[in-house]
């Protein structure tokens, strides 16, 4: 006798999961002008789209300055096409932001000298991207529920957090992730939904105001009707833009409380790129 | 928690139920007459109606009321005639009860009213204590009275036969009149009625008290309402030391009512033998100055209302002391108070005569915390629209006298010639032009009072619809004097209308007719909430706005939605896009070992057997097939060196959380402890210590097997004796021959929720009974309990509850001086014990099963001990240990009684209640049926012994439509269903009953495979039904197989399991093991030998 085959249904938390371990394949290149003692091979790997460039890139370092002479080395920064590279945004914004629907892996060229101070932070140690993400997290609760929740939690909470992402343990990260996306369900979501939008073609680094996931009358707000408030072009003019989230697009319908339950990083923030759609 | 109702009556006499889950009051479109009060208990709902005549709705269920009648047929042998029904003139009548004292032959059975109807005609009962008789269904005897035999003997002089036929209650969802001969000695007709009771006894019959207080403020006791004779038989008057206006009748013992002085009278002695109480007892008025004029209770609360609106609460109030001890005032002026389930309080304001529900009321702050309305329209919002304005405020006026009207008439309806004088003395502004004996002042297009009108006068008809107006303008102090001085003659008819209340003229106005229904009462007594329930009632912009979005939820349910496809869609797409190619790259970050460590305590391995501290930790890795995987750590100390033991998480088969009270402990067990009985036994500091590493345990325990989301459809399911559940995904090696893997190999994991019984076909279709009977069907979630976050489901997860009962026994011996005494001999049980006498569990020191569960009753006598008991629960016996009987013989030395404490249990788990029959016993349909619509066979035994049959269960939708109740002769207990669909049933007095091919009119029955193992349990001993075949199913005999087993399930390729006790492991004996028979062939159906897998260790 045949049994017959479980009808699948995903569970939202199979989208945790897949945000979580998303991976970006990446050629880290050296810049061509850095002075090497040999030929700088390039190095190939595959980065959490929610860490930060600066934590997962000791092997990057490692390779590369076995052919980099040991005087000629300062702090070790990254550029995309002539664009510095900001660590102290998640991996996968900055793909999104600068490298989707380019072909694949990313090319990532390192370098060692003439570091941007215009357009980048100093990122000395792993304690100053800690410090980032952690502040992140806490701005975050401020807006969900007034700080209640991240306050609460004790010194090796914090930590857990904090090596969950830096050791890409899921688990770890999430046993205590889930508090801080809990909310009374009376209210329907959170106070306000931590976010920042990003334009490739904005003079603002991002935008990021106060947002109710449900309006006064009761309705359950969703992604469109926070882009119609933020920026309306990516709306009313949807050939041009694309708004892309963990390298999907999302439809507008979304209800903007699910996503930040489901779609944010790591460090709470739900993190939207808008980015013009390509010209085919 | 499935709906139930909120009932409550609007000023017009319009009766309304609001369910737990619904947004608007639906009105009761069998109602054709006016209601002016209704007193709701689950299962129905008692009103008086404005004909002054007692009605009473029973809810529809799918198991009718089903009243058997039985009368015997006598005959006695003669030479001449043979058996004949020419008795001698000594003997009993020839139709008789069993008893043959009473003559009932077959006509004088009458329906005892009209809502009643007869199911068949008389038969023949062929059954006879479990077998069946010959053609006739004669038993014989040597003489009346004298034991029967189905045989026919040599000496057998006398038989008789049962003749038995049912009545069928038919008055369901509807308003029945109850029959008014019985009121016909009533001197009045009742003013008010108040139903509870239920929790006065534990009996299965689900009696009911009714109470009832009639116009001259006499109080009246339905006597003989249970669950077959929803009526009741007759009404008792029960004196009281005044005139009673008002009373409240608790689910439990409590009763209190209101004297027109404004005093309260609370009974006392109410108990199970005596459901009437035996005394009142008078406790004043909360305020001085003002009089009670309504009180309401509930099991360990009472509420009144003074004649200012003030509300109050009773402190102190429970079985022991039903006075209480004091009151304290509330916020809130209310006309009327209902305390329902849960002692949970609604209330109808003064001030707008909304509803007003009281949030927060727990076991521990039974007064609650605030007043919250219940906004919602009604479903005919519309049609009220056309009430004028004018018959409103007349509405008004006639509700305005009320309270002064009833504290005058004691006085009134005493002395009939003064009432006459004080409306001669009324003052002629009121009422210039009415006639000599008006009985409702300025009345009124209202139809609820022009019916009452018509009723009784049918000739006040001629008032204008116009209110006086003087009315409108006096302010209601004085308004309620005016009245009070000026209808005094109509006082006593006119109470008998009134809700006990007031209704605020002067706020009347500014409220338009349809704003807000008006109400007058209210009834809690069938609306299960408590203080968690989630209900839609309060949202006021807002009913209709949310009931659109529910309605909205429900046709688009989220895990369909086109925005999560989308999602689902594109991160799976986007993970190929972006990592398929790209699979040989290095990992940015390595996978590191990730270590949790706490401090516990460790039940230690050898002798003397004791707790240990130690240190435990949890690694995980990343396995060779990217498979996590990990190692547990024990670290001890033994003779100051250190050591640790350890266990491989992917070889771990069970997690067993055992609470108790003094420790928060859990087992780990592996295939080679499973086989030595001795699993790793831990005990973490605290109860959420021990979840969270259960938690972590049994996630990497799924990880290692990669395991994640819910069980398949195919999955195993177990309960543990403590109720927890367990799932074990089977493996084709299972029944792989003939080397099947051993089943203390079986991996179990853990699922939320509580359970007494499991049951689940190859479709996914689960259902399981609670200890308190409700049934409950797998949601197809999984997690809840303790499995938070990502172990669990987000989607269905419910709440779950269960409710059981612990009992003690309290054990005497007689002594010659002082007789029955709780001093025994000192080689004596103790004084209160377990059932075996051998622990001391007295009614202080006895705690629920874990800390899970909360009492939530009081110490109580449990009469329902097999063998009976006396008046007070006392069952006797020679000496202890012994067999107890329920009466007192001159060779009994001791005696013992059982005490009962219910406890409950509140968890979460992938479980929907199946409302609203409780059920003992279920089963379902082994084979699987291909095709997802068609409907898989389930049948239940109801805890009241009725077989069901489930209609509509399908892999979509398991939990089925609806109960098709299958009529039989007496009560069952157990019932199975094989292939081709027989389904085969125990009955309570033993005998197996068979039913063949309940489905044939399917034909893809024929297709499947044949089973041909039956098997059945009696005390214990594990049966096999030999030579069951297709052509003849009932098969020829029963041959034994096992002791010691306790339940048996057969799956659908004829695979046997079985739950055994008394199973000897290595190191331990263990109860409760799962055991897989071997060697079950279609030559060869018996199989072998037993394979034991897992077992719960003391249980």
């Amino acid at each position: 006798m045949t049994l017959p085959t479980p009808i699948i249904m995903a569970d939202d938390k199979d989208v945790l999961r897949d945000v979580w371990f998303g991976r970006i394949p990446t050629c880290f290149m050296l810049y061509p002008d850095e002075v090497t003692e040999r030929e700088a091979e390039p190095f190939y790997l595959l980065l959490p789209r929610v860490s930060y460039l600066t934590l997962v890139t000791d092997k990057v370092k490692k390779h590369f300055l076995k052919v980099v002479k040991a005087e000629d080395v300062e702090e070790m920064w990254f550029e995309y096409e002539g664009t510095p590279l900001k660590w102290h945004y998640p991996i996968g914004v900055l793909f999104d932001l600068h490298a989707s629907n380019t072909a694949l892996p990313w090319s990532v060229t390192v370098h060692f000298k003439d570091f941007p101070e215009r357009d980048l932070l100093h990122c000395p140690s792993s304690s100053v991207i800690e410090a980032h993400f952690m502040s992140s997290i806490k701005e975050a609760d401020a807006l969900k529920h007034k700080g209640q929740v991240i306050n609460d939690m004790q010194k090796k909470d914090h930590k857990q957090l904090w090596m969950g992402l830096q050791n890409d343990k899921f688990d770890q990260f999430w046993a205590m992730n889930r508090k801080l996306m809990e909310y009374p369900t009376e209210e329907g979501g959170f106070r306000y939904i931590p976010f920042r939008i990003y334009q490739t073609l904005s003079d603002r680094p991002f935008i990021q105001k106060l947002f109710r996931p449900v309006s006064p009358e009761g309705h359950v707000l969703t992604l469109g009707d926070l882009l119609k408030e933020m920026v309306p072009a990516a709306i009313y003019e949807p050939k041009k833009y694309q708004v892309v989230i963990h390298g999907i697009e999302p439809l507008l319908e979304t209800p903007i409380q699910w996503l930040s339950e489901h779609l944010s990083h790591p460090d709470n923030f739900l993190h939207i790129c808008i980015v013009p759609a390509p010209n085919d | 928690m499935p709906s139930s109702l909120l009932w409550a009556v609007d000023v017009y006499g319009r009766v309304y139920s609001l369910s737990t889950t619904g947004q608007q009051w639906e009105q009761c479109r069998h109602a054709h007459l006016e209601f002016k009060r209704v007193s709701a208990v689950q299962q129905c709902c008692w009103g008086i109606a404005c004909d002054h005549h007692i009605y009473l709705n029973v809810h529809a269920s799918d198991v009718r009321i089903r009243y058997q009648e039985e009368t015997y047929e006598n005959q006695r042998w003669n030479p001449v005639d043979g058996f004949s029904d020419r008795l001698l003139p000594s003997d009993r009548w020839q139709w008789s009860d069993v008893t043959g004292l009473t003559h009932q032959p077959l006509d004088s059975f009458q329906l005892p009213s009209e809502n009643w109807e007869w199911e068949a005609d008389w038969y023949v009962d062929e059954n006879f204590g479990g077998e069946p008789t010959e053609k006739g269904g004669w038993t014989y005897a040597i003489d009346f009275p004298a034991t029967y035999t189905k045989d026919k003997k040599w000496n057998s002089c006398v038989r008789r036969r049962r003749w038995i036929r049912y009545r069928r209650y038919k008055s369901q969802d509807t308003w029945a009149k109850i029959p008014s001969e019985q009121t016909g000695s009533l001197p009045d007709p009742f003013n008010d009625i108040s139903c509870g009771g239920w929790e006065i006894t534990e009996e299965p019959r689900g009696r009911l008290s009714l109470w009832a207080v009639s116009l001259q403020g006499k109080v009246w006791f339905r006597d003989g309402i249970h669950y077959l004779n929803p009526e009741g038989s007759v009404w008792e008057e029960v004196s009281t030391p005044g005139e009673v206006v008002q009373i409240s009748c608790g689910p439990a013992d409590l009763v209190w009512a209101v004297l027109w002085e404004g005093q309260l009278l609370v009974r006392e002695g109410i108990s199970r033998d005596y459901p009437k109480g035996s005394s009142w007892v008078v406790v004043e008025s909360p305020s001085p100055e003002v009089g009670a004029i309504h009180v309401a209770v509930g099991v360990n609360v009472v509420w009144a209302v003074t004649k200012d609106h003030r509300v109050w609460f009773r402190r102190g109030v429970n079985s022991h002391n039903p006075c209480g001890s004091g009151w304290i005032g509330m916020v809130g002026e209310m006309v009327m108070i209902n305390v329902g389930l849960n002692d949970q309080v609604w209330g109808i304001s003064c001030e707008d005569r909304a509803v007003y529900f009281r949030q927060g009321v727990t076991v521990s702050e039974l007064s609650g915390k605030s007043w919250k309305a219940v906004s919602v329209p009604r479903d005919n919002e519309r049609s009220h629209s056309s009430a004028s304005a004018s018959s409103l405020q007349s509405a008004g006026c006639y509700f305005g006298g009320e309270v002064h009207l009833q504290s005058q008439a004691s006085v009134l309806s005493d002395v009939d010639s003064e009432a006459e004088k004080a409306t001669e003395g009324a003052p002629p502004t009121l009422e210039p032009d009415e006639a000599p004996k008006p009985r409702i002042p300025k009345v009124t297009s209202d139809s609820f009072i022009s019916e009452l009108v018509s009723d009784r006068e049918g000739q006040i008809g001629r008032q204008s619809g116009v209110p006086d107006p003087q009315w409108s303008n006096v302010d209601l102090e004085e308004a309620q004097t005016h009245l009070t001085v000026g209808t005094v003659a109509d006082s006593a008819e006119t109470c008998s209308l009134s809700s006990v209340a007031t209704y605020n003229l002067g706020l009347e106005e500014q409220y338009g007719a349809d704003e807000h229904p008006l109400w007058a009462w209210v009834s809690g007594g069938g609306c299960a909430i408590d203080s968690h329930s989630q209900l839609n009632w309060f949202n006021s912009t807002t009913g209709l706005n949310s009931s659109m979005q529910a309605m909205s939820l429900s046709i688009t349910p989220t895990q369909t939605a086109a925005w999560r496809k989308q999602i689902f869609e594109q991160l799976s797409e986007r993970s190929k896009r972006e990592m398929e190619n790209f699979k040989h790259y290095e990992q940015a970050i390595e996978q590191s070992v990730w270590v949790k460590k706490g401090s516990m305590q460790w039940w230690r391995d050898w002798k003397p057997y004791k707790w240990m501290d130690v240190q435990f930790a949890v690694e995980q890795f990343s396995g060779a097939e990217g498979n996590k995987d990990g190692i547990l750590f024990i670290y001890y100390t033994f003779n100051e060196e250190k050591k640790y033991l350890h266990a491989f998480i992917n070889e771990v088969t069970i997690l067993v959380p055992v609470l108790n009270e003094s420790k928060h402990t859990f087992a780990i067990y592996t295939a080679e402890r499973t086989k030595q009985r001795w699993p790793i036994r831990l005990a973490a500091a605290t109860e959420l210590e021990m979840h969270d590493w259960l938690a972590l345990l049994s996630v990497s325990c799924c990880d290692s097997r990669g395991i994640h989301g819910p069980p398949s459809k195919q999955a195993i399911w177990s309960v543990t004796c403590k109720g927890d559940i367990f799932v074990s995904e089977p493996t084709p090696s299972l029944e792989a021959s003939p080397y099947p893997m051993p089943c203390d190999q079986m991996f179990w994991r853990q699922v939320g929720g509580h359970l007494h019984i499991v049951e689940c076909n190859s479709l996914g279709v689960v259902w399981g009974i609670g200890y308190d009977h409700t049934a409950w069907v797998y949601t197809g979630g999984y997690g809840g309990s303790f499995f938070q976050g990502l172990s669990s489901s987000t989607d269905n997860i419910y709440t779950q509850t269960d409710v059981k009962s612990v009992y003690i026994y309290e054990n005497q011996r007689w002594n010659p001086v002082t007789g029955y005494t709780n001093r025994g001999l000192p080689t004596d049980r103790y004084m209160w014990s377990d059932a075996s006498g051998l622990k001391e569990c007295t009614k202080a020191n006895t705690k629920p099963p874990s800390p899970h569960w909360t009492w939530v009753s009081d110490w109580a006598i449990d009469y329902s001990v097999s063998g009976g008991t006396d008046r007070e629960g006392w069952q006797y016996a020679a000496d202890f240990p012994a067999s107890y009987h329920g009466h007192k013989t001159l060779k009994d030395f001791v005696r013992r009684r059982r005490w009962a404490r219910k406890c409950k249990l509140t968890t979460t788990g992938p479980w929907q209640e199946v409302p609203p029959i409780p059920l003992s016993d279920v089963t379902i349909l082994p084979c699987g049926l291909k095709n997802a619509v068609e409907q898989v066979l389930l049948w239940a035994i109801s805890n009241k012994g009725d077989v069901l049959c489930r209609l509509g269960v399908t892999s979509l939708t398991p939990a089925g439509t609806s109960w098709l109740h299958v009529g039989t002769d007496q009560p069952f207990k157990s019932i199975s269903i094989g292939g081709v669909y027989q389904v085969w049933a125990i009955a309570r007095d033993g005998s197996a009953f068979y039913r063949g091919s309940v489905s044939a009119q399917n034909p893809a029955a024929l297709s499947f495979p044949l089973n041909n193992v039956v098997v059945c349990i009696c005390a214990g001993n594990l049966w096999y039904r030999q030579g069951v075949t297709p052509s003849y199913p009932q098969g020829s005999m029963w041959e034994h197989i096992s002791n010691n087993v306790r339940k048996v399930s057969v799956g659908p390729l004829d695979q046997v399991w079985i739950i055994a006790d008394k199973v000897q492991g290595s190191h331990s004996l263990s109860c409760g093991t799962v055991c897989h028979r071997l060697g079950v062939q279609p030559m060869e159906p018996k199989g072998q030998s037993w394979d034991y897998g897992i077992g719960v260790m003391r249980c």
